[in-house]
C-alpha cells in the first residue's frame, strides 16, 4: 500500500490483523498519516545490506519446580473468573 | 502548583541502606506490588501487579522512600508526556511547555523538587529527552545493565530502566543501586565481566583531562541554532578543563530515526497483543465472536498513538512487508553498530546535543505524528546500538533547557558519568 494512496481500507485490513477496532474519524486520520509515515520509512532503501555478528547466546537454567505466584493472585486482575479460571467473552 | 507528574501518589516505605532518607519517584510502566501500575493508559486504569520490579526490590532494599507512580506517554509511546490517558505533565522548568517524553512525569517531579530522583525508562530516547528538556540528569544504560524484570514491556530489545536526579553524582549513585545481573532478566549482563566495576558515583569526579571526544556532525547539524549554541558553549568548557574534541561523520545516523520506529513498532505490536481484556486490562464485557470482542476492547482502552503504533508494527511484520520495512531496519541497526564502533577507536566519548529542539509548547506536536518521531534523531540511534548515554543540562535559551549527550562504549558508564560529572 505504500507504493500508492493509502486507503482508509488498507488500514481497516491491518486494523483486523491487529484486533484494533476503528472508528470512521480514526480510519480516515490514519490513512492520510500513515502514507506520510511510510513513505519515510522508505528511505531504509537507501541502507546498505550489512554483515550481522549476532552477540546473541542461549540462557539455559535447569527446569526446577520454583515459587510462584499462587492462583489466587494470579487471577487477581481478571475481570471475569471461574472456579480458578481466567473466564473468556461468551462465544454465542 | 501541580505539574500532574503523579498518576498515583501513594507511599511505599524503604529498608535501610544508602538511599535511607531519599525519595525515588518511579515511572507508572515499571511494576509496584499492590500499588497500580498503569502505563498511562486507560487499558490498565485499574490493574494491580502481584509483584515487584526488581529495581523497585531495589530501590525498596536501599532505603529509598517511593512517593508515588509517575505521568508517561501512553505506554512509552511519544516524546511529550502528553499521550497519557490521564492528561499531560507540565514542565516545571518552563511553564506552558511540555517536559519531554515518555518519562515526563519522572523527570518533571526531579525538576520541581518533588521528589529527590526517580526512575525512567528509555526505549528511543525516554529518560534522556525529558531530562533535557526539564533541566536534569538523565542515564540510558547499557542495555543488559539493568534488569527489566517487572516492567511492562514496549519493545524488549531497546528498553532500559534508567535513574533521573539533580546531578551527575546523584544519577549514579541510584545507578549503583539498580544495576547488575538478575536471575529472572535472561538478558542482563554482568558489569564485572565486561572490565569495569559497578563504582559509578566514584567515576563523578569532574576529571576530563586528556579526555577523548568525537562529535558526530549529523547530530549537530540537524540542530536549532539554539540548542547548538548552548552545545558549543559546554565543548568549549570542557576543552578549558583538559578534553580535547573532533568532529566525525557517521552516515548510518541519518536512519537511525525510521529503523528505530520500524523495529519498536514492530516489537510493540507483539508485545501489545496480551491487552485483550481478559487477564488484565478493561473488557468492555462484551460477548461473541473473540477477534471482535477483543478488537473491541482494544479500541476503548488504547489511545491514538498506541493504535498508531500497533497498526504500522502489524504492517511492516506482515506478509510481503517483512522485508521491505523490518529486515532493513535490521541492517540500518547493524550499520549504526558499525559506525560506533568505528568512533570508539578514537574516542573515549562522544557527544552531541541530547535534542535537536528546545522543549515544544503543550499541545505543539499532537496533531503530527512525524514531526514528533523526527525529534527522536540523536537519541534513538544509541538504543539501537545498546550503548550507554547521559544527557546532563547546559544551561537554556531564553528560559527553554538544554540537555547535551554523552555516549560512551558498551558498559562505558564510567566514561561518560565522568565526562557529565565535569559539566553538572
Amino acid at each position: 500500500m505504500s507504493d500508492s494512496a493509502v486507503e482508509p481500507a488498507d488500514v481497516d485490513h491491518i486494523a483486523a490483523l491487529a484486533r484494533v477496532e476503528l472508528d470512521e474519524d480514526e480510519r480516515t486520520l490514519f490513512a492520510e498519516q500513515f502514507e506520510e509515515i511510510l513513505s519515510y520509512f522508505e528511505t531504509l532503501d537507501e541502507v546498505p545490506e550489512v554483515e550481522r555478528e549476532p552477540e546473541l547466546t542461549n540462557v539455559m537454567r535447569a527446569d526446577e519446580v520454583r515459587e510462584s505466584l499462587d492462583r489466587e493472585e494470579a487471577l487477581r486482575n481478571a475481570g471475569e473468573k471461574e472456579d480458578g479460571h481466567f473466564k473468556g467473552p461468551r462465544v454465542s | 502548583m501541580s505539574h500532574n507528574a503523579y498518576i498515583t501518589e501513594e507511599t511505599i516505605a524503604g529498608e535501610d541502606g544508602p538511599l535511607a532518607g531519599k525519595t525515588v519517584a518511579i515511572k507508572d510502566n515499571i511494576s509496584t506490588e499492590g500499588v497500580r501500575t498503569t502505563c498511562g493508559s486507560a487499558m490498565l486504569e485499574e490493574y494491580v501487579p502481584p509483584y515487584n520490579a526488581t529495581v523497585v526490590e531495589q530501590v525498596i532494599e536501599a532505603g529509598a522512600t517511593i512517593p508515588g507512580k509517575t505521568n508517561m506517554d501512553e505506554f512509552g509511546m511519544g516524546t511529550t508526556t502528553e499521550t497519557s490517558a490521564f492528561g499531560p505533565t507540565e514542565n516545571p522548568a518552563a511553564p506552558g511547555h511540555v517536559p519531554g517524553g515518555s518519562s515526563g512525569g519522572s523527570a518533571a517531579v526531579v525538576a520541581s523538587g518533588d521528589a529527590d530522583l526517580a526512575l525512567g525508562t528509555d526505549t528511543g530516547g525516554s529518560v534522556r529527552c525529558p531530562a533535557a528538556f526539564c533541566g536534569v540528569v538523565g542515564i540510558k544504560p547499557t542495555y543488559g545493565l539493568v534488569s527489566r524484570y517487572g516492567l511492562i514491556a514496549y519493545a524488549n530489545s531497546l528498553e532500559q530502566i534508567g535513574p533521573l536526579a539533580p546531578t551527575v553524582e546523584e544519577a549514579a549513585e541510584l545507578l549503583e543501586v539498580i544495576a547488575g545481573p538478575d536471575e529472572r532478566d535472561a538478558t542482563t549482563r554482568d558489569a564485572r565481566e565486561h572490565d569495569t566495576d559497578y563504582e559509578y558515583a566514584a567515576a563523578a569526579d569532574g576529571d576530563v583531562e586528556d579526555l577523548d571526544i568525537a562529535i558526530p556532525t549529523e547530530l549537530v547539524e540537524g540542530a536549532q541554532e539554539e540548542v547548538t549554541e548552548q552545545f558549543w558553549n559546554a565543548i568549549e568548557e570542557l576543552e578549558q578543563t583538559g578534553a580535547t574534541y573532533h568532529e566525525v561523520s557517521l552516515p548510518s545516523l541519518e536512519h537511525a530515526v525510521e529503523a528505530y520506529y520500524v523495529i519498536a513498532m514492530s516489537e510493540a505490536s507483539s508485545n501489545l497483543a496480551r491487552f485483550d481484556g481478559v487477564r488484565y486490562g478493561t473488557s468492555g464485557g462484551y460477548d461473541g465472536n473473540w477477534n471482535e470482542t477483543f478488537a473491541k476492547a482494544r479500541e476503548e482502552g488504547f489511545g491514538e498513538e498506541v493504535k498508531r503504533r500497533i497498526l504500522l508494527g502489524t504492517y511492516a511484520l506482515s506478509a510481503g512487508y517483512h522485508d521491505k520495512y523490518y529486515k532493513k531496519a535490521q541492517d540500518a541497526r547493524a550499520w549504526v553498530k558499525q559506525d560506533f564502533d568505528e568512533a570508539f577507536e578514537d574516542a573515549d566519548v562522544l557527544a552531541s546535543p541530547t535534542m535537536p529542539v528546545t522543549p515544544f509548547e503543550l499541545g505543539e506536536s499532537l496533531d503530527d505524528p512525524l514531526k514528533m518521531y523526527l525529534a527522536d534523531a540523536n537519541t534513538t540511534p544509541v538504543n539501537l546500538a545498546n550503548l550507554p548515554a547521559i544527557s546532563v543540562p547546559v544551561g537554556d535559551d531564553d528560559g527553554l533547557p538544554v540537555g547535551l549527550q554523552f555516549v560512551g562504549p558498551a558498559f562505558g558508564e564510567k566514561q561518560i558519568i565522568r565526562a557529565a560529572s565535569a559539566l553538572a
